[in-house]
């Protein structure tokens, strides 16, 4: 099926006469959620399911020599053990198990180790038994044998010449000749333009830093949860919290060396993911469980487990070099990001270096940017991955450029934007992009204009994401009274399932309430790509409206054998037939209840599905202010007021559309101030829980303004872009370059801790 | 040592069950009430997702062990409606689109309706602070305490 | 002729060439007539490349049309979270 629209009576088309898109209807599955009734992971049971449990490895870097299971096989209430000797060893192999390729070996190596423990956490075999108490019993009975080894977590000291290797035959890919010795580099990537030397030679001015940034969580409330059952022949069915089923489906399959069709996922209503849960842990290993003790298994991973052993994303080491004219013309930028990948490779420098100087219009750049295996947990995407990373240090940068030519810095930011027609530093030319329109949205915002008391600073930043398409399915069934179910395949993160619904609505010409949206498992829906990417209500609301408009010409067409005339003599207009045939004026309109009332007689059921790969999404852009204040006795920083201005093409559902920016918003204040991996000595994380990994509360953040400017995407039935990951893209910087405001200081090293900014105000006091 | 016997009376109900020795309130109401509202986000008593109100203190039900329950009046998130009318705090939840996941709802309703028990008047800051035991990683708060004051103006009007 | 532009993970298929041009009017197309050229280009671009045809970026979308004009950007797939 087509992505290509042609419409002229829809949408951005119809010049907004839009009856249902745009407005704020409540959400369908909202009174289970607030009754406690909506069933998340943890909140389903199979009868007589056992409680499954992982063993994990206490060491960051270790040689698993022997692995001895006897004494617990033999504890009664103990029915099923595996360790990586139960899985099949996978060859090196990408797969589209989702949204973005994976190598499905180290996935499989990350989800049971084999002949070695690459992080604290790392699982090492998995049990299941009668109850919890008797699980952990088990887990305690089991001996593993290890050869410690040295291990590495920094990413420049994991890409030293004599640093401790986790992969003995990894030679770093991207370079201009193969390295002859291993590392723990795994590939490099560089994208450059024009003339690096001349640019710099040309600038007045030149800014240079060094930035760090540390190993960050997705945060999530809801843990990772699923329950699993092999049946005697070989059928599989998983209840799970993942931001994708059919992903679920494919990486079990692979993993445990399964049929697609013999597996059946069904999405649990997901308490988070942000990225965090576009992969699979506990699936695999309940399956395999499940296989060997023939019972159903239910896994509950606990905090500590979700920090320790699922994925943060990157640490980081950066270099950012600007060079520009007095004028405020950025001539030449050098950039060199350094991403931990964690124990397999796969960190998203490649985005981050994509997508950090995409707000600019550089004649002269070059970004450098490396993938670096080190002992910490495998990272996983977090929310427009590898991209907040990079807008730190480059944000950062330009920031003290503004400072250093004395510009207002939205002013300089302005002079060196991209607009339509100029090429992206990745590559393409950008079109219907509305960042200008954010950079005006905030200079005009009267927060831009309050003025600032003592210690108190505001910083700008600007953000990029790139926003994906692909695979969504949607069905529509229209009911014999006239109501309707729109079906599709992706987990409701954030009020998807809303905007869903609206959007059939509005095709189909009724009202939100009679459209009701199920998010259907893996066997009564087909195939769609995970949530994540900033894609559903573009790529699956596209299909949702085709999905509707098929059902519209059928509805059409039933009117006409109810009314004996021809198909083109009738028209659809808010969600009622009209007959145009001169010849036939005494038909009065039929309404689509009356039309599916007798829908057995004029064919059978009224349906329609839509599977399509969307192309053409559009891509987002962001304006941030921040304003804070710092306690000159504690170094503790408070935010006094956040605007954030997007350009989100349409919002579908205003409502959610600003949730968005919100959330993304306070995930990124807290990367700023108070978010990081701690870790000891002994490569073990310090601080495994939320008392001592600290995530914003509510009084951490006054209310966040969000501004939604509307510059629509041609490509969507109306006009709607992908928003929720470009939010977390400015607040680090944002928040950094109110704090150098405040104090003075260009502080690089994130978080910017209480600890930290004290150490710096003792420093000016001294 | 063998389990516990608890009869506690849970939304207005009396109920009984068998608690394991560590067993948490938590672990009592999901497992042997099947009463799934309140969530496990922590286990530690610092994410609030488990919030419910015993004896008209609002506690992490993870952080009191079910035998505590004994004799004792515990509300959950299933008692907060009444019948099938929702209380003014969820109706006010879902037209401020107060949630996102809505994992940490349960938690937060219970939090917000002890907050108005003892202050139904209260400031923005005041509601920040008395809810910041409560951790939401989607929606920045901004409307939830949005929500919060509006279900407070409401209640405020209903007692006059 | 479509006039693509191959970012540096590809230029081991292509010897170093970063500009090229090649005949082809549907991005499957493009992929075969890359790999006839350059063995083992076509091939790394259909897994591991996503396409942007005069700015508008393609994932996995072999029937995408081209143009006798097009500007063709050889870029990573993009994920998300």
């Amino acid at each position: 099926m087509s992505d290509v629209l042609d419409r002229p009576d829809i949408g951005h088309n119809a010049g907004d006469d839009l009856k249902v898109v745009g407005t704020r209807p409540i959400r369908p599955d909202g009174a289970d959620k607030v009754t406690g009734r909506a069933a998340f992971g943890a909140d389903f049971n199979m009868p007589g399911q056992l409680v499954g449990k992982v063993l994990r490895s206490p060491h960051a870097h270790a040689r698993i020599v022997s692995i001895d299971a006897k004494k617990a096989r033999a504890l009664p209430g103990v029915k099923a053990i595996v360790t990586g000797a139960d899985f099949p060893n996978l060859a090196d192999e990408f797969h589209e198990g989702g949204e973005a390729a994976s190598n499905l070996r180290d996935l499989a190596m990350n989800v049971m180790a084999r002949d070695k423990a690459l992080y604290d956490g790392h699982a090492v075999a998995a049990v299941a038994a009668t109850s919890s108490a008797v699980a952990d019993e088990a887990l305690a009975l089991i001996t593993v044998v290890y050869e410690v080894l040295p291990h590495v977590q920094e990413v420049e000291a994991a890409m030293a010449q004599d640093a401790p290797l986790l992969h003995g035959r990894m030679f770093t890919e991207g370079l201009e000749a193969r390295p002859d010795k291993p590392s723990n580099i795994a590939k490099r990537n560089r994208i450059a333009r024009g003339d690096l030397d001349a640019g710099f030679a040309a600038a007045d001015v030149i800014v240079e830093g060094r930035y760090t940034t540390q190993a960050v969580h997705q945060g999530y409330i809801e843990p990772h949860a699923c329950v699993a059952s092999w049946a005697a022949d070989g059928q599989c069915s998983v209840w799970s919290s993942s931001q994708g089923q059919f992903m679920v489906r494919t990486y079990c399959a692979k993993v445990l060396g399964l049929e697609i069709s013999n597996i059946r996922v069904t999405p649990a209503e997901i308490g988070g993911g942000f990225g965090g849960k576009t992969t699979v842990y506990l699936e695999p290993l309940a399956l395999a469980l499940s296989r060997q003790s023939g019972h159903p298994v239910k896994m509950v991973m606990t905090r500590d487990e979700v920090f320790r052993a699922t994925g943060p994303t990157s640490g980081s080491v950066m270099y950012v070099r600007l060079g520009a004219k007095t004028d405020g013309t950025i001539t030449a930028a050098d950039v060199e990001l350094k991403y931990q990948a964690g124990a397999f490779p796969g960190s998203p420098v490649g985005a981050g270096s994509m997508t950090a100087l995409a707000c600019y219009h550089i004649p002269n750049f070059r970004i450098t940017g490396w993938d670096v295996v080190t002992n910490t947990p495998k990272v996983a995407a977090y929310r427009a991955p590898g991209a907040p990373i990079s807008a730190f240090a480059v944000e950062c940068a330009v920031d003290d450029l503004a400072l250093k030519l004395g510009m207002d810095p939205i002013a300089l930011r302005e002079k060196n934007a991209v607009r339509d027609g100029m090429k992206a530093s990745y590559g393409p030319t950008f079109q219907n992009i509305g960042y200008v329109e954010t950079l005006e949205a905030i200079k005009t915002s009267p927060h831009y204009q309050i003025p600032l008391g003592p210690n108190q600073g505001r910083g700008v930043a600007v953000g990029f994401w790139f926003n994906v398409g692909g695979e969504s399915t949607a069905a529509l069934h229209v009911g014999e009274d006239g109501t309707a179910v729109v079906v599709t395949g992706n987990p409701d993160i954030g009020g998807s399932r809303a905007s869903m619904a609206m959007m059939a609505a509005e095709a189909l010409g009724i009202g939100v309430e009679k459209v009701r949206p199920i998010v259907a498992d893996t066997a009564s829906i087909g195939f769609s790509m995970l949530t994540g990417g900033s894609r559903t209500t573009f790529a699956t609301g596209m299909a949702v409206v085709q999905a509707a408009e098929k059902v519209v010409a059928e509805l059409k067409r039933r009117a006409a054998l109810i009314w004996e005339v021809s198909a083109d003599h009738v028209a659809w207009r808010e969600g009622v037939a009209h007959c145009l045939d001169p010849a036939k004026t005494d038909k009065p309109p039929l309404s689509l209840e009356a039309i599916a009332a007798q829908s057995a007689r004029t064919g059978g059921p009224i349906s329609a599905q839509v599977s399509l790969n969307a192309q053409g999404a559009g891509p987002g852009f962001a304006a941030h202010i921040c304003d804070v204040e710092i306690d000159p006795e504690t170094g503790g920083v408070t935010v006094l007021r956040y605007t954030a201005a997007q350009d989100v093409g349409k919002a579908i559902h205003p409502a959610y559309v600003e949730g968005q920016i919100q959330g993304g918003v306070a995930q990124g204040v807290g990367w700023a101030l108070n978010e990081e991996y701690i870790f000891d000595r002994d490569g073990k994380m310090e601080n495994a829980g939320f008392l001592d990994y600290r995530v914003p509360v509510a009084s951490d953040l006054p209310m966040i303004d969000a501004i939604m400017v509307e510059v629509p995407n041609p490509r969507h039935p109306f006009g709607a872009k992908g928003v929720g990951e470009v939010p977390i893209v400015p607040p680090l910087a944002a928040v950094a370059n109110a704090v150098r405001a405040a104090t003075g200081v260009r502080m690089c090293d994130l978080p910017l801790s209480p600890p930290k900014i004290r150490a710096v105000l003792d420093a000016k006091e001294g | 040592m063998s389990k516990q016997h608890v009869s506690t009376i849970v939304n207005g109900d009396p109920v009984e069950f068998l608690a394991d020795p560590g067993m948490t309130l938590l672990d009592a109401l999901r497992d042997e009430l099947d009463l799934t509202g309140s969530k496990e986000g922590c286990g530690s008593g610092d994410c609030g997702a488990c919030s419910v109100i015993l004896d008209g203190r609002l506690v992490c039900s993870c952080l009191v062990l079910a035998p505590e329950a004994e004799g004792r009046r515990v509300e959950t998130i299933e008692g907060l409606a009444h019948g099938s009318e929702l209380h003014p705090l969820q109706q006010k939840f879902l037209e401020h689109a107060a949630l996102q996941c809505g994992f940490c709802t349960p938690g937060l309703l219970m939090a917000s309706k002890a907050l108005l028990d003892v202050n139904p008047d209260p400031t923005e800051s005041e509601a920040r602070y008395w809810l910041a035991g409560n951790l939401c990683r989607c929606t920045g708060y901004d409307k939830i305490i949005r929500a919060v004051m509006d279900a407070a103006a409401e209640l405020r009007q209903e007692r006059v | 002729m479509a006039h693509v532009i191959a970012p540096s993970d590809c230029r081991q298929f292509t010897g170093g060439l970063a500009e090229f041009d090649v005949e082809a009017d549907t991005v499957r197309r493009l992929i075969s007539a890359m790999e006839a050229r350059f063995p083992g280009l076509g091939d790394y671009v259909d897994r591991r490349m996503a396409i942007a045809i005069d700015g508008e970026i393609h994932q996995d979308a072999w029937s995408s049309p081209i143009g006798p004009d097009s500007e063709i950007y050889l870029i990573p797939k993009i994920g998300g979270g």
